[in-house]
């Protein structure tokens, strides 16, 4: 299966393509080359999947493939870095999930960015993330994951940054950077902690259950947790800072700031899961070395999913809404990554939390492809400015409606099911857990048709000229999208996706499933009463708990706390001393062998006359007086 | 005499070959049809690199003894022929492909030049005297005793002094020339006494017999150092560098670049091959004298570097102390050392004459070559401006370019035998390295200049040497593969 390699570099080339000679393309030849090299990619990924679901299997056991992997730096016998192709199911679906999404995101883009300036560079961005992205997913060894992993962070800075002559968009996307590369950092320790003990940066050997790699590690502690547990919660802390997880999420609802479409790429369903995906690629280590961390991981991925739908319920900006949905799913992920155990049933938890990736890329990509048609058409993202668009909008309307439904958990939508085996497990293992989330996704469908009432219903705003549906390049991504949302819940995906590799059957836990969509329906039925017409129960509710409410439109303070932090303590306490310092004693001892090497380095002028006699000369005397000083010392 | 041992000098008579072709060339050719005499040396060598060049395997496996070809990794040695007169090494076929490509380089960027009034009369002379040093360099590579590599030690540098002189009209170009060579007939005559004492002292000129005879006696170490006396000029390492400034500044750009490039990593390598073949029973000695010519080598040119305004001055500093480091890899006397220095080499060649490059072509349209001319070269020349800076950029060792990973390696080389200290001056040095090309890079892009020099588009065949050059700056630290097959030939070479 070698020919994966080409699902990974094709978009590279087109990124190299567009990146040199972009500016020599008309816009709309730079779109199409941008989109027809995305489409050869995900054929090639669909042929890969279906390759690979049907022939790798190995005594009911999906075996891990390296079709392509060679040496990169080889610095010593076991030291050396690797670049390659490691195809799992996960893998996999990650490949079929990115280019799909990111095809449909290339074609959408051709219509959303229509005579925008930089319609090129936008299109080589896109490639490079895409690229990043897929090199990411699969990458053999943790190292590789790093380099893509930055790669990827640094793409998303330039696409959040996109509109570079907007303030707000270049300080998001230095936000991103900054906040995500902080995280990096606890990421990179963790690395290295982990391959010191282990003698590999492979992922094979990693997550081969060979309890021998860790030996090294036993019996070292710090501050009470052993070594393995702050590895892995290092490598935690990157993938937290990725996925927006509480409390380094403050970076993604800014990031809204960038092209929708990108929003609905990098924000919803690719890069912000990389978190996700990091811990279920090393979920044996988390299992078997680290069973602490992984409490941390559903402990931490269902504050911030709690958090996230609360604050969600009180935005009024569509994509911030949107990008705190996305934080609240990515915490419901992280939470069925941290209840699930290995083998068979016991890995509901991983089978969910992935499946739950794959229907929410699908949905949450509809979602803001959906939101960046509505605000093509009235050029605002505030839902004051919204209301009765179900006339102007019937396309996007309908999907929108699909894709609410399916993260509000109605079956037959897709987010029904994945979400619904996510509480299944999470009541398995621990029941106050399993209400936690049930309530979190009884806000999950409150604020999401809080959202679409707003926007399709309520009170018609005024617009200068009626709003119009957009073009088909638009409405295609969105129409194939809520198709896929349709029928995704019908995939069997305990087959494909599992902890052990090995099939799994999914059993319905009916009284969860009842439970929960009693919950969404009464929800749904709340936010109708409020939202649906005029209504002054909302206000009302606002002003009684007016503490609650600031503080979630807020955000709960704390991007001004993190500010605090930053400006006053760090650059006050901790930068303005080293400034000093460096400006001073570093700076300063610096110049002085500057001005020290300037000044021999005039002394010496004179030895350089010119003059033939005295070079020859040179050459005799200073062979004779090497020769003496060998001999005599 | 076995003649068929000749097919193993497959480089030396294919360069030979393309010699013969061109001279007749020049010779026979009408006036018109040498206007392309050019395109036809730079075909001609090109066709010479590619029989010739790195795939040594498959050449090997053609032209070669199955022997070569099957020997583990760690047990290749040299393949003694015309009783042991001259060596065949895979290696030494790398380092020949690499010299024969550099020079290629070379002719792609010295058209301009020779098509100037003056030269171009003469312009079958300049490719002919070039490919005749490099035979030179081949045989100094490829030599199994004293004499063939002394005959190739000769035939490398007196001609070159002809090319020095190569503008004899221009006063600095003859002076150039007449200091050339003499400080190298100075140099060589020491070589040869070093050589004579070897040879009185051993009583053989094969390299495969001195070891044994090798004791160490006061007479042979003497011996020692005034044969590495000659090389180490062709090196430029302190003490015996002083020529280089002035022979850069006055010899025509090309053969600047030809001398900092081609001729020095000749010596280098044959260097190296020596000091571990024949003197491996001084190697306390010449480790010891290396130490301290290095550390001497690359402060003293950094220091004079930092003051220097013209630019070839300052790239022969700049050269000087670039072989400072390429000393690192010799000194380590290992196969990783081995390894280091050919991709310093490899990767020097591509850095440096990608600037001299740039020299060359604006000297040619401007006929400046201070830094000072260079502010705001980017406001007109944005695209040559960038392949200096990267060349820049990669001698002074940044990463992600080639010289970052070349550099690396040398490092790594030393301190794998235990050169702390050694490593620790060579990265203080390369701080004030990177000052000094820095500076070359601020006028560029940051001084602000009203008379820049004007825009101009190259022309086709300069244009495609740079291009080669910056995609080698480019590629080479990345594609791993290009270290990794090195490594595969010098291990035990």
């Amino acid at each position: 299966m070698e020919y994966t390699l080409f699902i990974v570099l094709l978009p590279f080339l087109s990124f190299l393509f567009l990146g040199l000679v972009g500016k020599r393309l008309t816009p709309r030849a730079a779109g199409y080359t941008g989109t027809i090299v995305l489409a050869i990619s995900a054929c090639l990924s669909y042929i890969a999947a279906w390759n690979y679901f049907t022939t790798a299997k190995v005594n009911g056991v999906f075996e891990k493939l390296t079709p392509v992997n060679f040496t990169w730096l080889n610095f010593t016998e076991k030291l050396h870095i690797d670049l390659g192709v490691l195809l799992d199911p996960i893998a996999v679906m990650m490949l079929v999930v990115i280019t799909t999404v990111s095809l449909m995101v290339h074609l959408y883009s051709i219509g959303y960015m229509h005579g925008e300036r930089g319609f090129q560079r936008y299109y080589a961005f896109l490639s490079l993330f895409t690229f990043s992205m897929l090199g990411l997913v699969v990458a053999t060894n943790i190292f590789q994951m790093y380099i893509f992993w930055e790669l990827v962070g640094v793409s998303s800075y330039l696409l959040i940054g996109f509109y570079y002559t907007k303030p707000e968009a270049v300080a998001a996307s230095k936000k991103a950077f900054i906040v995500t590369r902080f995280a990096d950092l606890g990421f990179l320790v963790g690395i290295l902690l982990l391959s010191f003990y282990t003698g590999t940066f492979d992922f094979e050997r990693l997550t081969s259950g060979d309890a021998s790699l860790f030996a090294g590690m036993e019996g070292i502690s710090f501050m009470g947790c052993s070594v393995i547990s702050w590895a892995m919660a290092l490598i935690f802390m990157g993938g937290a800072g990725k996925s927006a997880m509480f409390p380094l999420h403050v970076w993604l609802p800014d990031a809204m700031e960038g092209p929708t479409p990108v929003s609905a790429l990098i924000h919803a369903a690719t890069m912000v899961v990389a978190g996700v995906y990091l811990v279920a690629r090393l979920f044996p280590v988390y299992y078997l070395e680290a069973p602490d961390v992984l409490v941390l991981v559903a402990i931490v991925g269902a504050v911030t999913s709690l958090f996230a739908a609360v604050v969600a319920c009180v935005q009024t900006d569509i994509k911030r809404v949107l990008a705190f949905s996305t934080i609240s799913q990515i915490g419901f992920m992280m939470v069925g990554l941290g209840v699930s155990g290995m083998e068979g049933h016991e890995g509901l938890g991983y089978m969910a939390s992935m499946f739950h990736l794959f229907t929410h890329a699908m949905f949450k990509a509809l979602l803001f492809l959906g939101a960046g048609a509505i605000i093509h058409a009235v050029h605002s993202n505030e839902m004051a400015n919204m209301g009765g668009l179900r006339k102007y909008l019937p396309v996007t309307h309908l999907t929108f409606l699909v894709a609410c439904l399916a993260i509000a958990g109605i079956p037959p939508f897709s987010g029904f099911f994945s979400k619904d085996e996510i509480l299944a497990a999470t009541f398995h293992f621990s029941p106050a857990l399993g209400t936690m989330m049930s309530f979190t996704a009884g806000l999950t469908a409150f604020y999401m048709f809080r959202l679409y009432y707003r926007i399709f219903w309520n009170k018609a705003s005024h617009h200068d000229h009626a709003p119009r549906e957009a073009s088909a390049s638009m409405t295609t991504p969105l129409i194939f999208l809520a198709a896929v949302t349709l029928v995704a819940g019908f995939i069997p995906f305990g087959k494909f996706v599992t902890s052990d590799s090995a099939e799994y059957i999914i059993h319905l836990d009916w009284t969860v499933a009842a439970a929960s969509v009693a919950i969404a329906v009464i929800a749904i039925g709340i936010a109708t009463l409020f939202y649906r017409g005029e209504s002054t129960i909302p206000d009302r509710l606002a002003a009684s708990f007016r503490g609650l409410y600031a503080a979630a439109c807020k955000r709960f303070y704390l991007d001004e706390l993190y500010l605090f932090i930053t400006k006053k303590i760090i650059f006050n306490g901790i930068s303005r001393p080293v400034a000093w310092f460096d400006r001073h004693v570093v700076d300063g001892t610096m110049n002085g062998f500057a001005t020290l090497s300037q000044r021999i380095s005039y002394s010496i002028r004179g030895f350089q006359s010119g003059q033939l006699q005295q070079y020859v000369a040179v050459i005799l005397l200073g062979a004779l007086l090497i020769t003496v000083l060998v001999l005599f010392t | 005499m076995d003649y068929s041992h000749f097919i193993y000098l497959k480089e030396e008579l294919s360069l030979i070959a393309v010699i013969v072709i061109l001279f007749l060339y020049d010779i026979f050719g009408s006036r018109k049809s040498l206007n392309y005499f050019q395109p036809v040396a730079c075909l001609l060598v090109g066709i010479h690199v590619l029989l010739t060049c790195c795939p040594a395997r498959a050449t090997l496996a053609i032209f070669g003894d199955a022997a070569i070809i099957d020997q583990a990794p760690g047990t290749a040695s040299a393949y003694p022929l015309y009783s042991g007169m001259y060596n065949l090494y895979p290696l030494g076929s790398i380092i020949k492909s690499i010299l024969a490509t550099g020079t290629l380089l070379i002719f792609l960027q010295a058209r301009g030049w020779l098509e100037e009034k003056q030269t171009v009369i003469r312009r079958g002379e300049f490719y002919l005297i070039t490919l005749f040093t490099l035979l030179g360099m081949y045989f100094m590579i490829a030599a199994g005793n004293f004499l063939l590599f002394y005959l190739g030690l000769e035939l490398a540098s007196i001609p070159v002094a002809t090319l020095v002189a190569f503008d004899k009209f221009r006063h600095r170009s003859a002076e150039a020339g007449a200091k050339y060579i003499l400080t190298a007939i100075f140099a060589s005559g020491l070589s040869l006494y070093g050589i004579s004492l070897i040879y009185g002292t051993t009583g053989t000129l094969y390299f495969a017999d001195i070891p044994a005879a090798v004791t160490g006696a006061p007479l042979q170490v003497m011996a020692f150092v005034f044969f590495f006396a000659g090389l180490a000029f062709k090196l430029s390492l302190v003490p015996f560098h002083q020529w280089t400034p002035d022979v850069y500044e006055g010899a025509p750009t090309s053969v600047t670049a030809y001398l900092s490039v081609i001729s020095k990593g000749a010596a280098a390598f044959a260097l190296m091959a020596i000091l571990c073949k024949v003197f491996g029973n001084l190697v306390e000695q010449w480790q010891a004298i290396l130490f301290w010519t290095t550390i001497a080598t690359i402060t003293v040119a950094n220091l004079f570097a930092l003051r220097q305004q013209n630019l070839k001055r300052f790239f022969a500093y700049s050269s000087i102390s670039q072989a400072g480091y390429i000393m690192l890899g010799v000194i380590s006397g290992s196969a990783l050392g081995m390894t280091s220095l050919v991709y310093y080499i490899l990767v020097y060649m591509f850095s440096n004459l990608a600037a001299f490059g740039v020299i060359t072509i604006i000297e040619r349209r401007s006929g400046k070559e201070t830094i000072d001319d260079y502010n705001g070269l980017y406001s007109t020349n944005p695209r040559l401006s960038v392949v200096m800076m990267i060349a820049l950029f990669s001698l002074a060792g940044i990463p992600p370019f080639a010289g970052f990973f070349s550099k690396f390696f040398v490092f790594a080389a030393a301190v794998e035998q235990g050169y702390y200290w050694l490593v620790f001056i060579a990265l203080i040095n390369t701080v004030i390295a990177l000052y000094y090309y820095l500076r070359v890079v601020k006028a560029m892009f940051i001084n602000k200049n009203e008379t820049a020099i004007a825009g101009f588009r190259s022309d086709g065949y300069t244009r495609l040497g740079l291009i080669a050059c910056s995609a080698g700056i480019l590629l080479l630290g990345v594609l791993s593969i290009v270290h990794g097959e090195i490594h595969h030939y010098s291990t035990g070479w």
